[in-house]
């Protein structure tokens, strides 16, 4: 029988500094994986962490870690040559086939930017698979700002929205909440387009909410869900709502399904 | 096939299977007990029938013997990740027809739920049953109303009366062992009531989160985890990774049982945590038991076996807050 929680170890290819706190690692990877799952990043003596795709290229994974704990401090210690450990790919992913040929409109609040980055890296260089493609992404302060590059690469091909919470004076930029920005976005046909959700808990409830408002359906509504993860794999209990598995079920589910899940 | 036989000779038989077999039962641990100096049953390696404790239910249950409390999933070196050696011999586990329900319940998680898990699975193909029967039902126990009072899923049967030894082998591998024994009709008997009775609402549904029944707990309940440490059923761990002080470049991975009632079972970084009051831990431990594994897999996860109850400081019945699901599902229709 395989065994599930033996990690194969991954080269870092190159490692990307975006605030003081977040770095993109580019892990050596070959084999399936789908925007939206997520690997279980290691170091041993020091433990596991649960990390989304960020990207997802030709030998390499891209993964986008913050510094919050023991294993991340850690992580951020490394250099490039180094290996960390992975298994995985885990959950269910976006399944991008949903969204083409819709208009899409995608709300990311900070870190959240990370799991759906890879719909958004395809449909910016695909931007003839979809009917439009709009991108929201709120971050505390700019210096917060995460994917500055892929960001500026993207606004050739799709709408972009980027906003700051809150700013120093002089700041040119846009500021306010995401959902502020919900309401600008042009929808053409609210039946139809499709809507993805990813960030913080409370920011994910009210973004969906404006959605709602403006005529979005529930079923065509997608946010993603981070809860304590210790295995990934439906057996450590930490991740469960109801009878569903995030790790397994999820962690992208549709709202029609999310908002029957009471912690 | 039933046999009898006196104690001396079940014991060279035992003896016999201590070749092939670890064999665990309910045994007295003295002075290990919830105060200091007081006793208390759990299970343990046993070389004799008479170490056996039949007539009291034990402390524990057996899970800890195929779901060890630590368990290193690998140890490593600078550059290399090692699995533990499975030790070679079978297991033979002394257990209730409850708790035989209940490793039903593991394996459905270990086993199943789209991934298997080695770990288990290498132990878990080890184990044969050795049943124990409850004369009469043990206090705080619901069995019955759970339909765990009964199995013919064992292969042995043993029951200790009038200094004989009965034994039912339900399993061909035991034939030769048992065969120069004395024939006997032998079948366990099972519970048929308790004085406990639990009636787990048929509408029962997420509405009774908002139930006011919740809120007593937020008080009660110290978040000890005991209730799930003590459940057959219970299946949660955490990962652990440690170095050895003597050589920090080698390590071992390891899980630890966990419990969804004590703190830090849901903390996330970023100070993100779910359930923060007790009571909303009460709901989801009851609710996992009666509900929504239920949901999922098709039968209730509690087996009745009143563990919880028995063990908790604060005297907080779980089967008393399943039986207030009814009026509570009445409070919020
Ligand atoms: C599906 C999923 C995808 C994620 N994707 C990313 C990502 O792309 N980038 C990123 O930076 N972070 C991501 N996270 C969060 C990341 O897993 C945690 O920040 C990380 O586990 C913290 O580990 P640590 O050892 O550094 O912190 P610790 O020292 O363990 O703890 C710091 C804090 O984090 C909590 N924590 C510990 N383990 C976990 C865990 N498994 N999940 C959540 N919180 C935990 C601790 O309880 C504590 O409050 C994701 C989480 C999930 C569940
Ligand atoms: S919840 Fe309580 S009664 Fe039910 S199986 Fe677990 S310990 Fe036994
Ligand atoms: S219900 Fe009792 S045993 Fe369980 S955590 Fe609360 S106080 Fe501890
Ligand atoms: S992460 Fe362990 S069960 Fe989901």
């Amino acid at each position: 029988m395989e065994n599930v929680y033996i990690p194969f170890s991954s080269r870092i290819l190159e490692i990307k500094q975006h605030t003081d706190i977040d770095y993109t690692f580019k892990m050596e990877y070959r084999g399936e994986v789908k925007p939206g799952q997520f690997f279980e990043v290691s170091i041993p003596k020091y433990g596991e962490a649960p990390i989304s795709v960020c990207e997802i290229g030709d030998g390499y994974v891209a993964l986008t870690i913050r510094r919050v704990g023991v294993v991340t401090n850690e992580i951020h210690n490394m250099k490039v040559g180094d290996r960390l450990f992975m298994r995985g790919p885990y959950g269910n992913g976006f399944d991008i086939d949903i969204y083409k040929g819709k208009e899409i409109i995608v709300a990311a609040g900070g870190t959240g930017l990370a799991p759906v980055k890879g719909i958004v890296d395809y449909f910016a260089s695909h931007p003839e698979e979809a009917k439009s493609f709009n991108v929201l992404m709120g971050f505390k302060s700019p210096k917060d700002i995460l994917f500055r590059e892929s960001i500026e690469n993207w606004s050739k091909t799709i709408q972009t929205t980027l906003t700051v919470d809150r700013a120093d004076e002089g700041y040119t930029g846009n500021t306010g909440l995401i959902t502020n920005y919900v309401k600008t976005v042009e929808i053409e046909n609210a039946d139809e387009a499709q809507v993805i959700v990813v960030g913080p808990p409370i920011m994910m409830k009210f973004t969906v909410q404006e959605f709602i408002n403006r005529g979005i359906k529930e079923e065509n509504i997608w946010v993603s869900y981070e809860r304590k993860m210790c295995c990934g794999v439906g057996k450590c209990g930490h991740c469960k709502i109801d009878d569903t598995y995030i790790c397994l079920d999820g962690p992208v589910f549709n709202f029609t399904q999310a908002k029957h899940l009471v912690d | 096939m039933g046999f009898r036989m006196d104690v001396e000779r079940f014991d060279e038989l035992l003896t016999e299977l201590q070749k092939n077999y670890r064999i665990y039962a309910p045994v007295l641990l003295k002075g290990k007990g919830r105060y200091s100096e007081t006793d208390t049953i759990r299970y343990a390696e046993i070389n004799s029938i008479k170490d056996v404790v039949f007539d009291k239910k034990s402390v524990f249950s057996p899970k800890e013997v195929i779901l060890p409390i630590t368990q290193t999933l690998f140890y490593f070196t600078e550059d290399n990740v090692i699995e533990p050696k499975v030790d070679e011999k079978n297991i033979l586990i002394f257990l209730r027809s409850c708790d035989i329900h209940a490793v039903k319940r593991l394996d459905e998680i270990y086993l199943r739920n789209r991934f298997a898990d080695s770990y288990y699975a290498a132990l878990r193909t080890k184990v044969k049953f050795v049943l124990m029967e409850c004369e009469k039902s043990f206090e705080n126990c619901f069995c019955v109303s759970m339909g765990s009072n009964r199995t013919d899923e064992y292969d042995l049967f043993v029951r200790l009366e009038d200094g004989k030894v009965y034994v039912e082998s339900k399993n061909e591998t035991f034939d030769g062992l048992f065969k120069d024994e004395e024939n006997a009709e032998v079948s366990p008997k099972f519970v048929l009531e308790n004085e406990t009775v639990v009636k787990i609402p048929e509408n029962l549904d997420q509405r009774v989160f908002k139930s006011k029944m919740w809120d007593e707990y937020d008080e009660r309940c110290i978040a000890c985890g005991r209730c799930n440490f003590v459940c057959g059923t219970c299946a949660c761990f955490t990962m652990q990774d440690i170095f050895y002080k003597d050589n920090p470049n080698a390590g071992e991975r390891r899980r630890v049982w966990a419990s969804c009632m004590v703190d830090g079972f849901t903390d996330m970084a970023g100070g993100h945590s779910f359930r923060k009051k007790y009571g909303e831990r009460m709901r989801f431990k009851v609710m996992h038991k009666v509900y929504d594994f239920n949901k999922r897999f098709g039968y209730h996860m509690c087996v009745g076996c009143g563990r919880c109850d028995d063990i908790c400081p604060e005297y907080i019945s779980f089967a008393n807050a399943v039986n207030k699901l009814n009026d509570a599902m009445k409070e919020v229709e």
